[in-house]
This record gives C-alpha cells, structure tokens and sequence, in this order.
C-alpha cells in the first residue's frame, strides 16, 4: 500500500481532502502527496472509513484539483528520527532541519504522538532547579519534572524572561553538568526567533539546546506538530540518554489558536470561545509529557509561555492551562509599565510543587517560612496601598506607612533584577530578610521565633517616611 | 460461571463477530448487528476495548477506552456480551486502577512505563492466596438473599473484607468451603437457584458499573464526618453519607484540600478518583500515603485507600467511565457495612469527557458545548451516594466529594451550577484567599451546608453543647468584619470606634487562628473536634474580653499591643490534638490577661 498512488479524490477543501475507493487506511496514517506541478506535500488520516479517507494537507490545498492530485498513504503514523546528534541543531515543527544541514540519519525512529505514562511509573518532582530569578526561586520555586508556565500578555517580557531562565537555569549538586533544553517556537514572528537563537549563541548555551521552530507564516498544522517533536525529542534525550531536560514552549496561545482553526475546518462542535471540546485533553496530551519516571535518571521539566488574550486569566487557554500544569507564572502589566523586570506577579503566581522542593536538604531550611511570609506581608502591603491611594499616605499610621515601605522595596529589591542578574538562591533569601527586617516582628506570624532570632535585624528606632 | 450482573447473559453463550466500519478519534462504527447498548466490544488486530453507547441498523457506535490510531476498516470487531462491570473481591485495597479497573502496577509489569494498548489484565491478581473465614451458621439448606455475608478474608490488618453473596442472586446453599487459603477465581460455594440451577461463588464477583447497587432502605445520615480541618468540621460539616462539591479556580487548593480529606478523614474506606488531573498528584498520593498512619487506629493509610486514576492525558472515553468505577467500588463496601468516602477530583473533567464524546456524535449542544442530559447524569451519580440499611441488615455509607473545576472560577457555570443544586455541603474556594496564602481557601461566605443541624446534635453530645452557638458567633464575628473592611477600604481603620476595630481584630483572630490550617505542619495538619472548639472557644473569648475592656472605655489601640494577639494565632501549631492540657491552661488564663490591662488602664484614666 505505501508504494501505491491514488488519484481518487472526491472533494477538496480548507486543507482537507476526501479520497474515495482507498481500502483498509489505518487511522492516523502519514500521507504523501503530489500535485499537478509536481511539488510534494504530507498530511495526515483523520478520519476513516470503507468509502471514505478524510486527510489533512499540512500545506493546505491552494492549488490542488481532484483529478491531478496523487496520494500515497506511508502506513505508519508521524515519526521522529532520533540520535544524540540533534544537541545544537535547529529543526522545523515538522523534525526536518532548518539549519542548512543535513538532516538526522538514525534507526530510533518515535511516534511524535508518544503514549500515556502510567501513573504508576511516575516519580514525584522534588529536586531544586535554580533558575536565577529571586520571584520564581524565593517565591514559586520550580522543580525537576514540573510543569511551571509563564502567563503573559501581548508586548510584556515574556520571551526575555524565557531566554534568561534558559541561560541560567540550574541544577544543585553534582548532575549540574547532565542539563540540557529543548526549545520549542511556534507562531512566533521571525524576530522573535532570531532573537532566541541570538541569546543561546551569545551566552554559549546553544551546543547543549535543541531548537524546533514554526515561524508565524509557516503552515498551522506543522504548528500543532511543533510541540509534539520538541518532546518526543526531549523523551529521548531524558530517558535514553538520561539528561535532565528543561522544554521552553512559547506561545502556546498561538498552538490553541491553531488547534481551532483546524478544529473549525474538521466542522467540531465549538464549547467555549470557538474551542473545541477537547482544548483540555489536546493541552494535556502536550502538558502532560513532563515529568520523571521511577528508575530512570533523566527528567522533563517544562515551562510553556503563554501570551492571555486581553490579559485575562479566565481565557480558556491560560484557564485550561492552569488547570493541568503545576502552578503558573504571571507577569504584570503594572509592574512592567512601573520599569520592573522581570514583572512578576507574585501573588496570582504559584507553584504547587514547591513544597516538596525546597528547604532542608534542598535549599535552606527557612525558605518555606520565609516564602509563605514573603507572600503575607506583600499581600497586606498591597491593600495599604489601596488605602492609601484613597486616604493619603499621610493618615496611615506608623505600621501601615512601614507596610507601604516594605510594598516598594519588595518590587523594586526583589522582583526586580537586572536580566543578566543570576543570583543564588541563598542571595534570593538573605535579600527577603533584609526586606522582612523592615517590619516589626509580631508582624511576621508565619516564620519561627528561632528564624526570627537568626535573621531578622528589626530596627524599631528607625524612622519610617 | 461469575455473576455479571442483572439482565446479562452469559459472555460464552454465542460469539457475537462483526467488523470496523469507520474511525473517528475514540468514536468507531462497528457493523455488529446483535449487540446491546451498554455492551464491552474488543476491536481490531490491536483488540482495543470500548462500549457500545448507539445502534443503527446493523450498526453500532462503539467509544473506545483506548486510542484507536492504527485501526482500520475491515478489521475484527468482537461483542463481550457483558457492560463495563467491575472486579469485587480481596486485593481492591492498596491498588491503583486506571478508568476501566486495570490495576496499573500489574499494567506497568507487562507493558512498561508506558501504557500499552490491547492489554488484557484482571483486575484482582489471581494468583494471590487469601485466608477466607466462613461466616459461622451457614449451613448446606440455609436460604441465601442477595448481598448475604458468606465468611470475611482479612485483606489488610485494618479492614475485614467480607465476602458477598451477589446481589443478583438468592437460593439454596448447597456447600460452603471450610477456612483455608484460597484464590479469588476459586469457588467457595455452590447455591441452587430458583429455576433449579446451580451457580458457584467466588470470593469476588462482577457488577456493572452504571447499574446502582441495591440496598434494603436509606437510613437517615446522622454522624458528622471528620475530616480534622476546622473550616469543613467546625463551620461547615458533611455528614458520613452526605454529598459535598469543592468548586474552586485552578490555585485555590482544592486537590491539596482533598488530599488532606482522604488523608485525615475517619471514614473505614478512602476511594480517590483522579479524574482528568495530573499524574503528578497521582504520584504525590501514591509516595506520601504509604508513610503516612491513619489517625484514627494507627495502621498505615494505604490499607483502607484505593486509587482509581484516569490523568488528563490519558483516553478521555475510560475518564468518564472512572468516576463509575470508582463508585462502584464505594457501593461494594458500603454493602459490607463500611462508611466510605469517595472523593472524585474532578467531576468538571469527567463532564468535559461527556461533552467531547457528546461533540464527537454531533449531539446538540445546549449550555457551553455540555448536551442537555448533563444535569441528569450528574444528579444520577451523586444519588448514589447515602447511608443505608445494606442487604445484609448492617449498616453502610457512601459519602461522595466532588471536585469541581470551574472555568475562570465562574460558579455560574453549568457544571457547578447543576451540582450546587443536587449537593448538601458545598465547600467554595476563593482565588482571593489562596493569593494571600490563607489555605484552605475555603470562602467563609460562599459555603453552605445542609447539615448542620443534625451535625449540632453530634458535636453537643460528643464534644461541648456550646458548640453551635459558638460557630454562630464566629460567623457573626466573620460576617461583621466583613462590613468594617469595607468601611476601612474606603475611609481608613481610624474612622472606625474601639469596638468596631476590636470586632475586625477578632475576626483576624478566628481567620488566623481557626479557619487558617497548614496541611504541611505536623501539628496543625490534623485538629481533632476537640481541639477545634477549643481553639475556636478561645478565640471568641479573647473577643469577649476584650470587648468588656472596650465598653468599659479601654481604647482598641491599647488592647491591640497585647502579645497575646500573636501568641494565640500560633497555639495552632503549638499544641498538639492528643495533649491539649497546655492549651486548656493557656485559655484558662485569657481573662487574667484582660483583668491585669483593666487594672493598668484604671492606673492611667487620662488615656484614650
């Protein structure tokens, strides 16, 4: 059958043809097809059955006509060649290079669709990854296997902060040297990537990141191909060649986006927003790859970037989202205006992994009571704030006008840094202290006496403007 | 052969062959002409497993449990002759099943770290012996009903596990095996049915999932369940049979709330469903449970858990099946006379599940996408929960929590909509709260529960009388702080009086001090009922107190330096539930506290 030519296609139409007459096609079979000029195109079996083949063109069907359009069913699904050689390369969505050289030559072959982990087999995240930045690694620490997304929104830093978590990320310990990225870029603008691939070269990363890019005016089915390869890609460096992985995605707004506009073709009924109905298991699928295996040594941590349509956090894809990933991310707008980078939102932030993560034997023994302080004490700055936009500062009282202090010190000190600022995570939480030395003691509820008596430097006398 | 349920006939009568027709995504048309709705089909070379939800003609759409990529038309297509129906027996306990019950350790042996498609597997391992006990008095002539207990095999030092005569079945006991080790496939007993023939019992038997297990009648629900944390026992109760939603936004703590239910709660029998969620909490339950003991009798927590889980990511047809299979199992030992709890997480997922195959059949769809019978289904699986006088004449509960995950934390979503009108108990979280860190971020405003009257009664006889009245003063507390920060949003804490600013600092004390529980500490995870009330006792006598100090003309301000404030807001994780003679005396002495700033402000009358 793969080496047989149809010419029986009955309709053709927004990137879908119907073929007619084509016995026994296996569903989800990978398609190769010829047009009247002779160029070659691939797609995919979405649908099937005895009368009817229904394949999706990843070119889309411009210029096709139903009596000179050749098709060959290849007999086996999407599939990724493999090899240790795909460190320091850059390939297209599809897995095919886009670095003028010659493609992956290899007999480990993978269905790009992979198959489900057994839960059984899964291992928790635990270990510590540094990322450098004191809001992600003081506040929402992220861990080996965890899935941690950057919610974002059109013109904030996203992509920079991105870059600068691929540069600097971490490892404690020993297997520091086992840490390698996978890059995936899908309907991003052409500067955008260069940009990317500008920062790996310049900071020296780029032998030890591989790179999948689908650029914004490039087919959007490739797109929904794109985040599948980058993983099969990283399955293999973690559990094959036992690396510790970390995916970047960026936009996977653009990946949904795309997944609609197929989905509307394919005429799926719409839930909500013009989404399909199954946005979440599709996200899953993708979100879902990370993680650790037990009795394996490599991991997947991820990190997709997502730009909320509006800002809105309720959109159902950052909602969605959220839904499956541990934890989120969340950059601000108001931060990002105030000249703070990187702008984090610390308190829609979370990771939800961080507790396992953290403290003895990971980081430092305070650093969950000075997390959950951190997050207390700003939160009851933010509403002096409010008041205080309302009444004046000058009517706060002493406390209050401390707090308020503490609000801008804590934004300016903490959240901002410089972004080729790498700093420990013992730096990330001498600075919280110095930050926590501003308020009074009986103020700070959520660290131990013994924390307080260790670190805290409370100076009462000290004049509050 | 085994019982598979009523209305069934045996899977070995005739072979029910037919081919694939057409493939899309997990639904397949199957030309299958004598099946039944409902029926277990195996299809393709692959032979994946699925069921029969439509018949057309000689045709039948069948949704698949597994992904069908690779299966073409022409391909074999085999009827199983039964629904999806479950395994009851021993080796329930400690295991973890996917959304159909396979058990997925057994999975993990034979396929790997992946799940591979086509696996055949039992869900109760048949080689394992078990020491079976016959129940005494049951003699060869002796007239056995339904639901009858034939003897107990004692699955795990904590729970007895008594073995049932099927519900579907009634007769003559014709011999009952005698104490000794045997293997669940075994037969234990031989009983003559009605119409003469002779059917043998196994220490397990099947049931389908989507057929409710009978009962004798419901019983009133009557004793609280404890879960040990103090917003859901103290403020808003369940009662062991009861129904609860937690809906919440994604990061407002509701798998950590959950977990600390199925953790802590006093219920015999913990099921957790991991419906649609991560593989990672999955792994989280599966590495923290083992390490962790029951509070209640000291055995490790695994021995009465079990796990059924169907992540996100894996086939979305087996995720509605799951939360079936995980109730059914509920059923099962509520009929041994267990009070179980059954925690489903999510039901929004298992709803989406029924929207995506709903889509996939071209079924109109009414509120966001969900077909118009959502509301019926969701109100059918929650019926099933209830205490009940079991077959048996014993006494059992099924008690269901249902995760609800609503879009961008909008309750006025179908899913939690409908489900906020079948539940009793509904334990809203608040994205506010969990952003300010106050876990659990249940909001003291938005819940409700249908309980509490009867729950007053158990706390009254169990605990203090005070009970009720205590819980309506901290939510007058609560609700009157509300107001104040309004007023404080808008002009500032200094244009309130001594006594509104007392009532604000008051119900700080009861928000940090009561409703705020750290899952991670060791001594404030769990708070047992005595602690709770006296904790929050405490709390409302400081209130008090202070507000005679207040009346009498102290100023807030002065009150508000007592270090007592903050040392009160740690007892929680000071004192532990099983010593709390400390706290009692650190009560005892709250008045004096009060009497001594009386004294000191009597000494300085210009103040104020």
């Amino acid at each position: 059958m793969k080496n047989v030519e149809y010419r029986t296609a009955s309709s053709a139409q927004g990137g879908l043809i119907v073929m007619r007459g084509v016995p026994g096609v296996a569903a989800g079979t990978r398609v190769a097809l010829r047009d009247a000029s002779g160029r070659l195109r691939s797609g995919l079996v979405i649908r099937v059955s005895d009368a009817a083949v229904l394949v999706e063109v990843f070119e889309g069907t411009e210029a096709l006509d139903l009596e000179r359009t050749w098709v060959r069913f290849l007999d086996e699904p999407f599939m990724l060649p493999l090899s240790r050689d795909i460190l320091g390369r850059i390939f297209n969505g599809a897995g095919q290079p886009r670095d003028g050289r010659p493609p992956i030559i290899s007999r480990e072959r993978r269905n790009i669709n992979g198959e489900a982990l057994n839960p059984a087999a899964r291992a928790y995240p635990r270990e510590f990854i540094q990322t450098g930045i004191s809001a992600i690694d003081g506040m929402n620490s992220l861990t080996r296997g965890q899935k941690l997304p950057i919610f974002s929104g059109g013109g904030l830093p996203h992509n920079r902060v991105a870059a600068q978590i691929v540069r600097q990320a971490r490892l404690l310990g020993e297997e520091a040297s086992d840490f390698v990225v996978v890059f995936a870029a899908f309907g991003v603008s052409s500067a955008d990537a260069r940009y990317f691939q500008e920062s790996f070269e310049d900071s020296g990363v780029l032998n030890r990141v591989v790179m999948f890019l689908n650029l914004a005016d490039e087919p959007v089915i490739e797109r929904l191909l794109t985040p599948r390869t980058a993983l099969t890609a990283a399955e293999y460096l973690a559990y094959e060649l036992d690396y510790h992985v970390l995916v970047v995605m960026t936009d996977m707004t653009a990946y949904a986006e795309a997944l609609r506009e197929v989905a509307v073709l394919r005429g799926d009924v719409p839930a909500r927003k013009g989404y399909p109905g199954y946005l979440y298991s599709d996200l899953a699928e993708i979100y879902e790859r990370a993680g650790r295996i037990r009795e394996r040594r490599g991991s997947i941590t991820m990190i997709p970037v997502l730009s909320m349509p509006s800002d809105d956090i309720t959109h159902p894809i950052p909602d969605l989202t959220g839904y499956i990933t541990e934890g989120q991310i969340v950059l601000s707008r108001e931060l990002a205006n105030q000249g703070i980078y990187p702008p984090v939102a610390v308190l829609p932030s979370l990771s939800r992994l961080m507790k396992d993560g953290i403290g003895k034997n990971y980081t430092r023994e305070d650093h969950p009571h000075v997390a959950s302080q951190l997050f207390a004490s700003y939160a009851k700055a933010l509403e002096v704030r409010v008041l205080a936009a309302i009444i004046g500062a000058e009517e706060l009282s002493e406390g209050d006008r401390r707090f308020l202090a503490f609000a801008d010190a804590f934004e300016r000190r903490f959240i901002g840094q410089g972004e080729d600022e790498d700093r420990s995570i013992f730096e990330t939480l001498n600075l919280a202290w110095d930050l926590l030395s501003m308020l009074p003691p009986e103020q700070l509820i959520r660290v131990t006496e013994e924390e307080l008596a260790r670190y805290h430097k409370w100076q009462p006398t000290v004049e509050v403007v | 052969m085994t019982g598979i349920g009523p209305g069934w006939t045996d899977p070995q009568d005739e072979d029910n062959m037919g081919k694939i027709v057409e493939i899309n995504g997990p639904i397949v048309r199957l030309e299958l002409p004598q099946t039944v709705i409902g029926e277990q089909v195996r299809v393709g070379a692959l032979k994946l497993v699925g069921e029969v939800i439509g018949r057309e003609g000689d045709t039948a759409l069948a949704q698949m449990y597994e992904n069908t990529e690779g299966l073409r038309p022409g391909e074999p297509a085999e009827g199983l002759g039964h629904p999806l129906s479950v395994e009851l027996g021993p080796g329930l306990l400690n295991a973890i099943f996917d959304g159909v019950q396979r058990p997925l350790s057994a999975v993990r042996a034979m396929s790997g770290d992946r799940i591979a498609r086509g696996i055949e597997v039992h869900a109760l391992p048949r080689d394992r012996r078990w020491s079976f006990q016959p129940a005494e008095g049951l003699v060869p002539g002796t007239q056995l009903h339904g639901g009858e207990i034939l003897g107990t095999v004692q699955e795990t030092a904590s729970i007895a596990h008594r073995i049932l005569v099927p519900p579907d079945v009634a007769g003559e006991l014709l011999d009952l095996a005698p104490a000794g080790e045997y293997g669940v496939a075994d037969s234990i007993a031989r009983v003559r049915l009605a119409d003469g023939s002779i059917r043998k019992l196994n220490l397990f038997h099947r049931w389908p999932v989507r057929t409710p297990r009978p009962f004798r009648r419901r019983d009133h629900a009557v004793k609280p369940l404890i879960t040990g944390q103090r917003i859901l026992d103290t403020f808003y109760p369940l009662l062991k049979g009861g129904k609860a939603a937690i809906p919440g936004p994604f990061g407002a703590g509701k798998t950590m709330l959950q977990q600390q239910i199925a953790r802590w709660c006093n219920a015999e029998i913990v099921i957790y469903v991991g419906c649609g969620e991560r593989g990672n909490e999955l792994t989280d339950v599966l590495e923290f449970m083992p390490e962790l003991k029951d509070p209640h009798t000291g055995r490790p927590l695994m021995e009465r858990t079990l796990l059924v889980a169907n992540t996100s990511n894996m086939p979305v047809v087996a995720r509605e099946a799951s939360i079936y299979v995980g109730i059914t199992i509920a059923e099962y030992f509520r009929d041994q006379g267990y009070d179980v709890v059954m925690v489903a997480d999510s039901t929004s997922r298992w709803a989406e599940a029924l929207r995506e195959v709903a889509g996939r059949l071209g079924q109109m769809p009414v509120e966001e996408g969900y077909p118009a019978y959502l509301g019926s289904r969701l109100a059918g699986f929650y019926e099933r929960a209830g205490r009940v006088e079991t077959l048996a004449g014993g006494h059992g509960s099924v008690t269901l929590i249902g995760a609800v995950s609503p879009p961008g934390g909008d309750f006025s979503e179908p899913v939690t909509s409908h489900t906020k009108e079948i539940i009793q108990t509904f334990w809203a979280l608040s994205k506010e709260l969990a952003d300010a860190r106050h876990y659990p971020a249940v909001d003291w405003v938005e819940s409700f529960s249908g309980y509490v009257p009867a729950a007053a009664r158990w706390w009254a006889d169990n605990v203090d009388p005070g009970w009720e009245a205590a819980r309506a003063a901290a939510l007058d507390l609560l609700s009157a702080s509300e107001e104040l920060a309004r007023i404080v949003n808008l002009v500032g804490v200094e244009a309130l009086s001594s006594e509104q600013r007392w009532t604000l600092e008051a119900a700080g004390l009861i928000k940090e001090g009561v409703l705020q529980q750290a899952a991670t500490d060791a001594v404030d995870s769990f708070a047992s009922p005595e602690k709770q009330y006296l904790l929050l006792k405490a709390m409302l006598e400081i209130h008090a107190q202070g507000l005679k100090l207040v009346r009498l003309g102290a100023p807030a301000r002065r009150l508000l330096q007592l270090p007592l404030l903050a040392e009160a807001r740690r007892w929680k994780s000071q004192h532990p539930s099983d010593d709390l003679a400390a706290l009692k005396a650190r009560i005892a002495e709250i008045p004096a506290v009060f009497e001594r700033l009386a004294l000191d402000y009597a000494e300085q009358p210009t103040e104020g």
